[in-house]
């Protein structure tokens, strides 16, 4: 997918490429306060110097001038960029998913990232974490009496189509975790006993990194996944495969078991 | 053994050291932050090389583990932010010249202000036991987020070493309640004649305000602390769900609590802890630019009132700790707003620095003949240039858009050493240097100390700098490796080695930077004392004749005026004891 002669970062402030639609705003608001908070470093320093160096000693100056009109120019800047900035939070964070978007569930445990999907019935089946087991191929503890649960995919990488709200739920099985995908510019806590969303719609096809951003134990650093965007199409083939194989698979234990019911 | 058959040098350093006079106190606390910053930084120095060359053995142990790793970030954390640069500023130098700089002959409560020392030693001493218990010390970073730190089954470092944390940790939050009502009666209580509010020097209302913090904020953390040790032993759930899958073992609790509760009862404590370890350096800084500056401080009741302002919004911040850890998003723009309103009680105090230091020039015949840019002066030039070079990202962090991006990066490792780490060490130089000579009676060297201050300026931003742009990238917090994997996650964060090169290298300069320091302190020490006679030409009443050591029987100082009282062409200055009356010529 992405070439690796391509350079993971660009630009002056050493950001990954972009990936997601809510990306391009929150470049732009990122871009603009660190310019600003550069600008304002600048000449904090600048005034220290020429300050410190002017060879006149001068009067101590009034302090509408020197304090209070400096304050609420700084207030109203503050203000300008606090606005702009709450509102493109409201407009991430305040309502949830769209109803058509695709439903995809994310686990931490140490110290990898699982993620499952509905499957055909667009159901999840519920889960019990006594019966998880990474060595019963069923890490996520899905109850096999519910039926919603049969025909549900379980990953150990996020593939996603390209120009589609998703909506994540996220959960951890343990301890703390952090989902977080830079070039997606996405990044949530999955926390144990709590469920918590986050929706997006990523946009350009390619391989992303998935991090944990929650110190969670000794293997924190290397409890990465890969987050594949695919286009619309090559998304369908590949979810209709997961859902052949995972059918297959279905059919061999239940012949094995039936076989076993008659000795 | 008798304590009279003991030889006299003997005896009299049992007596220092069992002391409940202020001094003694005070010098016990540097001790236990100079013992704390030196290990503190021997941690990170390993933390940063195995970061950079991860093949490396260290002599004498060998490879780093990523447990160990993390067992580092953990005790860096927790030694520099509990045992230096809140004991150093707030409890050592608040005993060694708050009682003189109020007119004090002593604190209060002198019996519980040894007592709070002690028991901040016997806190590093239990913090450190953890090195050395079976599984090391806790890896869960200085916050100790459950459920990682609610169970030995989350990883090596969990079981005893994590109890010793917590039990090093309340002992802490103990002592310095202690110390904080010690601090605060003193301020109420004991100020001298003539010594009014207006006329506390703004040091004195940086230790109050951080003192009222530390009344609210450890006392918060201690119950935190209680809840987590239960949630440890006595099998409850404040902070753990019912049901939780650890390392294959499933564990149930009696009740169905939350770890968001931790982060908020710790964030309640954490988020005030910083404004504990910057407000003292924030108030001393006015006073010693002001002091070489030879100018009186524009707006010295809006400064008051500004300190105050940020120990209030200070406790009202906590949430921007956790814009993507489950907080409500309504919350996220509440605390937002919240934080983004401290930055303007900071950009008032930045400017009151930048006007005190405008135009400061004399000339060479000045009456006031002090130096204007001795040693104190350029590490409290270099606290503004470090307090607004992590002050401006501070509102960047406050957007939870852009936080959602740079949470939990190096850019939040960034912000918060130049902020908080670097202001505050050099809050805590400033102090060394511009008060030796009240402390061990001698001036330090000039040229000693413009080499350590220049060499640790350009050794810090080289250090610290570089970090935003690999937190910019993506970098994570707590990554024991950066390399070596593979997968697109790799690629990103191996793109960062050459700035992490970069880091190390400037981190180990600014430790070696210190060793000028560390001359200049022996050497000094080596000289015989010198009588002195307020050198810098201070205003303040720790300056005045015989503050230190005012006898019982002495008459109490009175106070006449204000500090920083200078003439416009910082030629003359009335100190705040000398006794002027109105009908003589008052400077203007």
């Amino acid at each position: 997918m992405q070439a690796s002669s391509i350079p993971p970062t660009h630009g002056f402030w050493n950001l990954p490429v972009n990936a997601a639609r809510h990306g391009h705003v929150l470049d732009a608001q990122l871009l603009l306060n660190l310019w600003i908070a550069l600008a304002l470093l600048a000449l904090a320093h600048l005034i220290l110097f020429i300050g410190l160096a002017r060879r006149k000693r001068s009067r101590t100056p009034s302090l509408l001038l020197v304090e209070y009109l400096p304050i609420a120019a700084f207030t109203i800047l503050l203000a300008a960029l606090a606005t702009h900035s709450e509102r493109l939070w409201a407009t991430q964070r305040f309502t949830g998913a769209d109803l058509s978007a695709m439903q995809v569930e994310v686990t931490g445990m140490q110290f990898v990232w699982y993620f499952r999907y509905p499957g055909t019935d667009a159901a999840f089946g519920t889960t019990r974490l006594a019966l998880a087991s990474a060595a019963n191929a069923n890490p996520l503890g899905i109850d096999p009496t519910d039926p919603h649960g049969r025909d549900d995919i379980v990953t150990s990488q996020l593939v996603l189509p390209a120009n589609r709200e998703v909506d994540l739920t996220l959960h951890a099985q343990d301890v703390i975790h952090g989902f977080s995908v830079p070039q997606l510019r996405l990044k949530q806590d999955a926390t144990p006993g709590t469920t918590t969303h986050i929706h997006f719609t990523p946009e350009t096809p390619g391989d992303y990194a998935i991090l944990c951003t929650q110190v969670c134990g000794l293997g924190h650093y290397r409890m990465q996944a890969i987050l594949r965007v695919l286009p619309p199409a090559a998304f369908d083939a590949w979810l209709h495969t997961q859902e052949n194989l995972h059918a297959q698979e279905n059919l061999q234990a239940q012949t094995a078991s039936t076989t076993e019911a008659q000795p | 053994m008798k304590p009279s058959t003991l030889r006299h040098p003997a005896r009299s350093l049992l007596h220092a050291i069992f002391s409940t006079h202020h001094r003694n106190v005070g010098f016990g606390y540097l001790a236990i932050s100079f013992i704390a910053v030196a290990i503190g930084t021997l941690l990170s120095l390993a933390m940063r090389l195995h970061l950079t060359w991860p093949a490396w053995h260290f002599p004498l142990h060998g490879l780093i583990l990523p447990e160990e790793y993390l067992a580092l970030v953990t005790m860096h954390g927790t030694l520099m932010l509990f045992f230096v640069l809140t004991v150093a500023p707030q409890s050592g130098f608040g005993n060694l010249i708050l009682p003189s700089q109020i007119g004090s002959r002593r604190m209060s409560f002198p019996r519980l202000n040894a007592l709070s020392m002690w028991l901040t030693a016997l806190a590093l001493a239990v913090l450190l036991a953890a090195f050395f218990v079976p599984g090391g010390a806790p890896m869960g970073g200085w916050t100790s987020l459950p459920p990682l730190s609610a169970t030995p089954l989350a990883g090596p470092g969990e079981g005893l070493g994590m109890d010793l944390w917590l039990a090093s940790i309340a002992i802490f939050c103990i002592a310095s309640t202690i110390s904080a009502t010690n601090t605060l009666t003193t301020i109420v209580k004991l100020r001298c004649n003539g010594m009014r509010w207006e006329r506390l020097p703004l040091t004195v209302w940086g230790w109050f305000t951080a003192a009222l913090l530390s009344v609210i904020a450890f006392s918060v953390l201690l119950a935190a602390i209680l809840l987590l040790f239960s949630d440890r032993h006595l099998h409850t759930g404040f902070f753990l769900p019912s049901n939780d899958l650890i390392n294959g073992v499933l564990l149930q609790h009696r009740g169905d609590g939350s770890p968001l509760l931790w982060l908020h009862l710790f964030w309640f404590f954490g988020h005030p802890e910083v404004y504990i370890a910057i407000l003292p350096g924030m108030g001393l800084t006015s006073m010693v630019l002001a002091n070489f500056s030879r100018r009186r401080i524009p707006g010295y009741r809006l400064m008051i009132l500004t300190t105050l302002l940020i120990g209030f919004l200070g406790i009202l911040v906590w949430g921007h700790h956790m814009f993507v850890a489950g907080l409500n998003p309504f919350a996220g723009t509440a605390f937002s707003i919240s934080t983004m309103a401290i930055a303007i009680p900071s950009f008032a105090k930045v400017v009151s620095w930048l006007t005190t230091v405008w135009g400061s020039h004399r000339t060479p015949s000045s009456a006031a003949a002090t130096s204007r840019f001795p040693t104190p002066m350029l590490f409290a030039l270099g606290f503004v240039s470090f307090f607004i070079a992590g002050g401006v990202s501070g509102p960047i962090l406050a957007q939870p858009i852009l936080d959602e991006y740079l949470h939990s990066t190096f850019f939040v490792v960034a912000h918060f050493h130049l902020i908080m780490s670097m202001a505050g060490l050099f809050g805590i130089f400033c102090a060394i240097y511009y008060w030796a000579p009240l402390l061990i009676h001698r001036t330090l060297s000039e040229p000693l100390g413009k080499l350590h201050f220049w060499g640790t300026l350009i050794g810090a931003y080289s250090t610290f700098l570089p970090m935003h742009f690999t937190g910019l990238a993506g970098e994570p917090r707590h990554y024991a490796q950066l390399n070596g994997l593979a997968g697109p996650g790799m690629t990103l964060l191996q793109s960062t080695m050459p700035l992490q090169r970069h880091i190390t290298i400037g981190a180990i300069g600014l430790a070696l930077a210190q060793l000028p320091f560390l001359l200049n302190l022996i050497l000094t020490l080596l000289r015989p004392a010198q009588p002195f006679d307020n050198p810098w030409n201070a205003t303040t009443l720790e300056w005045a004749p015989g503050s230190l050591n005012l006898h019982p029987s002495n008459q109490s100082p009175v106070v006449h005026r204000g500090p920083c009282q200078y003439t416009a062409s910082g030629e003359n200055f009335l100190t705040q004891w000398s006794e002027l009356t109105p009908s003589q010529p008052k400077p203007e």
